[in-house]
């Protein structure tokens, strides 16, 4: 397939591992932020390829893994009443809340659907106009776009019976929050690709500067991720705490402005709960009030409470970076893909699922 | 969609209650539907059961068949309910004979869509040379099933040549996939409400029947087992066979044969095409020494044209499946867990 096959070349992965070797000089700690990073590292075996000097630390870029379970409850409660019908990406339906997940609650007999677009739920609102339809919206700077249409849509069509469930997080402000935990040691990033597609990657520059950290924007594909790596391993051994775009075959400095503007205008920032991690200032997205009647917590009048996370899963050190997967008692046993403790293990691109579905031989 | 016999003239448009009552409604659309379209002497004896005489070594197996569209690219439920059971009895080396045809209809199901699976089933069984010998049909209340659920099982004799069983699988005997694979779970995929794309993407169902008793007869015992990858795709199936064994199964994903639009499609929605649903493949474990023959025997097939050697069977890592990654990389492949999910992102 046209720019995939060929970043996976297998000679030129090995080129690139060798270059890596020859380089570094020091243990280098490098946190790949996205999730789907750490899904490609670990599905391509290229862990096992890399320098052990070098260790990957995986981020907390799983949107479905940081979701507080406070959120996914409230989700569940709109599923159950009668007049709702819940929609949502695929993946959140099997993160478990506090009582259950919304794919237990779907099975209970509540009106849960799984979407690839939340411009279905606009067609299923008009569909059902006696239904109130949620879509619950889940995602970085990535997904929040084309959620934040379907808001605009819906009020250009009159279409009143159709709302957002917002639990939008931003990738920023969790970087400078494991920035600032003590336990967390972080040399360097690699910047999700896919997000800096949309922001661009301005807001980056801030963080190396303030942080001494050097930050490199890379793709997914095993070639964009070594390239990364390689970037990034060259600025800290010439100690250059900079921002380089190491995906420029997608990312531009500047980002998509149109995907920007439709996020001004629709949503605005707001604190939010870090599934693991805690409270981060500003690092939600919440509905505006020029669209406050399609926001589901501003119209059900739905407060998010502090919710417990499940004391076993060690989440928070995953997506800190200060353990592994396998450091958990847990992992593999008490908590799986299908009985997860905790998010981590639920998406796929959620570190501990990612290790246990792609498990070192 | 051009329909093979003109539907015959019915009171309703639709399935009701009533037709599933065991009264003259039922009566009329057994005549009209089954015992009409897929006549045979058996069947026609109209019986509770069929009675027949039967010599050699049997096979027999069971499936229910239920799915969401019930028409989709490249076929519909009917195509699934005989040729899943058809393939079913391939597996284990035998050439089906006889079938049995249980419907669940819900009420409201149109009748034209009934027709049309009829007459899916009718083509099959002429084409495949298989009776529809005994069923039944049950018609439930809206909102208590889903349009219609089908049971089929099936009885076929098995060729004295065949020897198929995971206790015979070795170090160094092949891995081979008879086509590419992930057509049947994509198209499914394409036509789901609210994740719904534009495709060409056809399911793959088919009878593989024909092409499997050929491959018997020509290497008889060199083929050890064979398993038709349907739900949970080739990774579940072949987890299962590493599971049964005192041996390692190692595949390579550079050997791997997807379609550009599958592979499009899995990357799009964050699925791996191992684990997608075929209906139309079968995976065999055969000697080394025929294992080239067999491909390009397969090759010559237009249903298997894309056959491949996937990997071997080792030594190394007992009870696991492996996969080099085409990077070179090496790691576990495990079993589905649950249903595979689009990923957000």
């Amino acid at each position: 397939m046209k720019y995939l096959q060929e970043f996976a070349d297998e000679t030129l992965v090995k080129e690139g591992i060798e270059k890596i070797r020859s380089l570094i000089k020091h243990p280098w700690k490098i946190m790949e932020v996205c999730g789907g990073q750490t899904h490609s590292f670990v599905k391509y075996g290229l862990l096992d390829l890399l320098p052990k000097t070098l260790q990957l630390i995986h981020g907390p870029g799983c949107p479905v893994c940081v979701t507080p379970s406070s959120i996914i409850d409230l989700a569940v409660e709109l599923a159950q009443q009668p007049q709702f019908i819940l929609c949502s990406f695929g993946d959140m339906l099997r993160v478990p809340g506090t009582t259950m997940s919304l794919l237990e609650a779907k099975s209970r007999g509540a009106d849960v659907r799984i979407l690839y677009s939340p411009l279905e739920a606009i067609k299923i609102a008009k569909e059902n106009p006696l239904k109130e339809v949620v879509f619950f919206a889940v995602g970085f700077e990535t997904t929040a776009p084309a959620n934040g249409l379907s808001v605009k849509q819906a009020h250009r069509e009159g279409v009143k019976n159709y709302s957002l469930l917002s639990a939008h997080v931003l990738v920023p402000p969790a970087m400078e929050a494991i920035l600032n935990d003590s336990e967390a040691k972080v040399d360097g990033f690699l910047a999700a690709g896919h997000v800096c597609t949309i922001m661009g990657y301005d807001d980056y520059e801030p963080i190396a500067y303030n942080y001494h950290v050097p930050i490199v924007v890379s793709g997914f594909e095993p070639l964009d991720l070594i390239h990364g790596l390689y970037r990034t391993i060259y600025l800290l051994e010439n100690k250059s705490n900079i921002v380089e775009n190491a995906y420029a075959r997608v990312v531009t400095k500047a980002g998509n402005r149109t995907a920007q503007a439709l996020l001004l205008e629709v949503f605005e920032p707001c604190d939010r709960y870090w599934r693991g991690i805690g409270l981060i200032p500003n690092s939600g997205l919440k509905i505006n009030k020029t669209y406050q009647e399609y926001d589901a917590f501003h119209k059900f009048s739905l407060q998010i409470e502090s919710a417990k996370e499940n004391t076993e899963c060690i989440a928070g050190d995953i997506l800190k970076g200060i353990k592994k997967p396998f450091d958990c008692k847990h992992f593999g046993k008490k908590c799986t893909p299908l009985f997860p403790l905790g998010a981590p293990m639920v998406s796929n691109e959620g570190a501990c699922a990612a290790y246990y579905n792609y498990a070192k031989i | 969609m051009t329909l093979e016999c003109p539907m015959p003239q019915t009171e309703f448009d639709i399935i009701t209650l009533g037709h599933g009552s065991g009264g003259q409604l039922s009566a009329k659309l057994l005549q009209q539907f089954v015992f009409n379209e897929l006549t045979n002497p058996l069947l026609a004896t109209q019986h509770d059961g069929a009675v027949f005489e039967a010599h050699g070594t049997l096979a027999f197996s069971t499936d229910s068949y239920v799915v969401n569209p019930i028409f989709f690219p490249g076929g519909n439920i009917g195509d699934l309910a005989i040729n899943g059971t058809l393939n079913d009895l391939a597996m284990c080396g035998a050439t089906p004979k006889y079938l049995s045809l249980s419907f669940i209809l819900e009420d409201g199901l149109p009748i034209q869509d009934f027709w049309r699976i009829i007459q899916t089933i009718k083509r099959i069984c002429i084409e495949q040379k298989v009776w529809i010998i005994t069923g039944d049909t049950k018609v439930v209340e809206k909102g208590k099933g889903d349009k219609i659920f089908i049971n089929t099982s099936g009885i076929g004799f098995v060729n004295a040549k065949a020897s198929l069983s995971a206790a015979r699988v070795e170090i160094d005997d092949c891995v081979m996939v008879s086509h590419a694979i992930g057509f049947h779970g994509i198209s499914i995929l394409s036509q789901r409400e609210g994740l719904q794309f534009e495709t060409e993407i056809k399911s793959d169902t088919r009878c593989v029947s024909s092409i499997v008793q050929a491959c018997l007869e020509r290497y008889g015992q060199d083929i050890k087992w064979l398993r038709d990858p349907t739900r949970g795709g080739v990774a579940t199936s072949l987890n299962e066979l590493a599971e049964a064994i005192d041996f390692g199964i190692s595949i390579e994903e550079n050997a791997l044969k997807v379609d550009g639009l599958v592979k499009g499609a899995c990357s799009l929605f964050g699925l791996d095409p191992l684990f997608v649903a075929n209906e139309g493949v079968f995976i065999a474990v055969v000697s080394p020494a025929i294992a080239e023959d067999m491909v390009l025997f397969l090759q010559n097939n237009k249903e298997s044209e894309l056959a491949f050697i996937l990997g071997k069977i080792c030594a190394d890592h007992p009870k696991k499946l492996t996969l080099k990654s085409k990077i070179g990389g090496r790691r576990v492949v495990t079993k589905l867990l649950g249903d595979q999910l689009p990923r957000i992102c």
